[in-house]
């Protein structure tokens, strides 16, 4: 009884989240789709045929699986910052609030929102990528297992955002400053076997060079960083955030008086 | 049996506000009660702490015998809620407002859609069903509320000013919606107005707070009954001498020329008024009572006690 209903509950979220991502394409899908055309025309066509290679690939081919995994992660924060701190400011989340859900079933329904629109952006990108290149598939395994953790702890970022927010400011603030800096400092233009060493060292503690190397290990057999340790971190990372959400949840912050 | 028992309920906000300080209440199952009280006197507040959208302080809430710190899913199932403010999607097409909420309690896609059919078709908003939500009059936001918080077919429905802002013959058909589901289904009713007249007109028992604290609780016709007074309007003659008018036994609360307004005590009867108007050479032609009963009782108490 309780399981049924909360799954019904869990897909009714994952179906309103997708619908409303779906509805706004213009603003959610087309945007990324552009922004990755640019990146690969600039930086793999026009800069990149000026570079022998990177790690023994040509750069258009490094940087794709790069370019796929910054969609990815600035699409899931962004999906669900936005629509939680939306259902927060309409002050729908009372539709939730009011009803039988588990708080678990309303992190689950959202962070799948964030999967759902992760995935869809990445696929685009992916097709986009087709234009400038033979995206090679090195284990899908991987690739996708990657992909949708990286995309899950994203979204379970975007929640704890949108919890703390209090202003629609407040929703584009770690965006910009934090998740920006890490995406382009964590390996998606090049290699950290080119940088100096101490420079390596510092790159090894943004957890996003974790991501996007154990992804490009999926595509291209590739990485920089053994994958088991890409895992580790970021299901360290998902244990975490997934942890903090619930308490937040559980207490009610920004959401209850 | 209750459909809402609550025991020394206290709120004190983050701020430091004391909005509740210990209220007592006891709805019975079935009954068509009223929580009145001025703006600002915890009506939203003791609502909220019920469906769960505000945490309490202390105290205890049961909702048909389930408690709301143990059984909190089981009490959840027993409600619905039409909030004060306008709540859902705006960018959501109507008859998906109704759906997914549906879908919050768990009911099945399937189910769900034919009860948003049945609700929206009830409240008259069918036509609208695939247009915005926000694109509905004031009226018909509240009527999509009304349908939301039925659709999972709860015993206890509470409406937090379902009327505000709505016009009289919407009113109309939203309090014979609500009188029929009362009769007919049998569900609880528990509302906040602050049109006294409806209040007076439908609700069979009442409660007025203010300050947080419950200063009156009983049955309508019995509160009505130990109203002190009454006001009311009178249409005279002017015989040219109302100014220096006195009645030792009223209270002449406004005079201008041709109309008086005076307040009669409930131990006085009418017609002795009569007599000394007459007495004054004052003709009365018409008279209206000037304010409901409970309206007057209800300022009297909020006046008084605060
Ligand atoms: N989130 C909040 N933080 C602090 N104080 C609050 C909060 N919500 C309400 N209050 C205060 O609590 C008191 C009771 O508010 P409440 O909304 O329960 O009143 P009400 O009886 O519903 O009034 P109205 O008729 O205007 O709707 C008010 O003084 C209000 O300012
Ligand atoms: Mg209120």
């Amino acid at each position: 009884m309780w399981l049924a209903e909360n799954i019904v509950a869990f897909r009714t979220i994952v179906i309103k989240e997708i619908m409303r991502f779906v509805r706004i394409w213009v603003q959610t899908l087309v945007p990324p789709a552009i922004n990755a055309f640019l990146y690969m025309v600039i930086f793999g066509t026009l800069i990149g045929s000026q570079i022998e290679n990177m790690s023994g690939h040509p750069y258009i081919e490094y940087i794709v699986p790069g370019i796929i995994m910054m969609s990815v992660i600035t699409n899931s924060y962004g999906n669900v910052v936005s629509s939680f701190y939306s259902t927060k400011f309409q002050r729908n989340i009372e539709e939730l609030l009011i009803s039988p859900v588990s708080n678990f079933t309303i992190l689950a329904g959202y962070v799948a929102g964030g999967v759902a629109r992760g995935f869809t952006v990445g696929a685009l990108v992916a097709l986009v990528s087709l234009l400038f290149t033979d995206l090679q598939v090195h284990s899908f395994i991987h690739m996708l297992l990657i992909m949708f953790l990286t995309s899950t702890l994203f979204s379970l970022g975007g929640f704890i955002n949108a919890v703390f927010a209090r202003s629609f400011d407040d929703i584009s603030i770690i965006p910009n400053f934090v998740l920006t800096p890490l995406t382009y400092l964590g390996g998606i233009f090049y290699s950290i076997s080119i940088l100096p060493a101490f420079w390596q060292k510092v790159s090894l503690v943004n957890p996003v060079l974790y991501m996007i190397n154990g992804f490009r290990l999926g595509v291209l057999g590739e990485s920089d960083i053994p994958v088991s340790v890409s895992y580790l971190v970021i299901l360290a990372f998902i244990g975490v955030l997934g942890y903090w959400a619930m308490w937040l949840l559980r207490h009610g912050v920004g959401i209850r008086t | 049996m209750k459909a809402l028992s609550i025991r020394n309920l206290t709120k004190q906000y983050d701020n430091g506000f004391q909005a509740l300080s210990g209220i007592d209440l006891d709805v019975a199952a079935g009954d068509f009660f009223a929580l009145l009280g001025p703006n600002g006197a915890g009506k939203s507040t003791t609502i909220g702490i019920i469906t769960g959208l505000v945490n309490k302080t202390g105290g205890s809430v049961e909702v048909y015998g389930y408690n709301t710190d143990t059984q909190i899913n089981e009490a959840k199932r027993c409600i619905g809620l039409v909030p004060q403010e306008f709540n859902f999607n705006v960018f959501e097409p109507v008859r998906e407002v109704v759906i997914n909420q549906a879908g919050y309690y768990g009911i099945s896609r399937r189910e769900a859609a034919k009860r948003a059919e049945f609700y929206l078709k009830k409240l008259d908003l069918w036509d609208k069903r695939d247009g915005n939500s926000r694109e509905l009059s004031g009226g018909m936001k509240r009527r999509l509320m009304i349908a939301r918080a039925l659709v999972h077919q709860p015993k206890l429905l509470i409406l937090d000013e379902p009327t505000a802002g709505v016009d009289i013959e919407i009113r109309r058909s939203m309090w014979e919606f609500i009188q029929d589901i009362n009769k007919q289904e049998g569900i609880t009713i528990i509302l906040t107005t602050h049109y006294l007249e409806e209040a007076e007109a439908m609700c069979r028992n009442v409660a007025i707070i203010n300050g947080g604290r419950i200063v009156e609780n009983g049955r309508v016709s019995e509160l009505l009954s130990r109203a002190m007074s009454e006001t009311f309007v009178l249409d005279v003659e002017d015989e040219g001498n109302q100014d220096e008018l006195v009645l030792p036994d009223y209270t002449i609360n406004a005079r201008e020329p041709g109309r008086l307004e005076i307040e009669v005590p409930k131990s006085q009867p009418l017609n002795r008024l009569f007599e000394e108007l007459t007495q004054k050479n004052i003709r009365v032609q018409s008279l209206r009572n000037k304010t409901n009963r409970l309206e007057a009782f209800f300022l009297n108490l909020v006046k008084t006690k605060h």
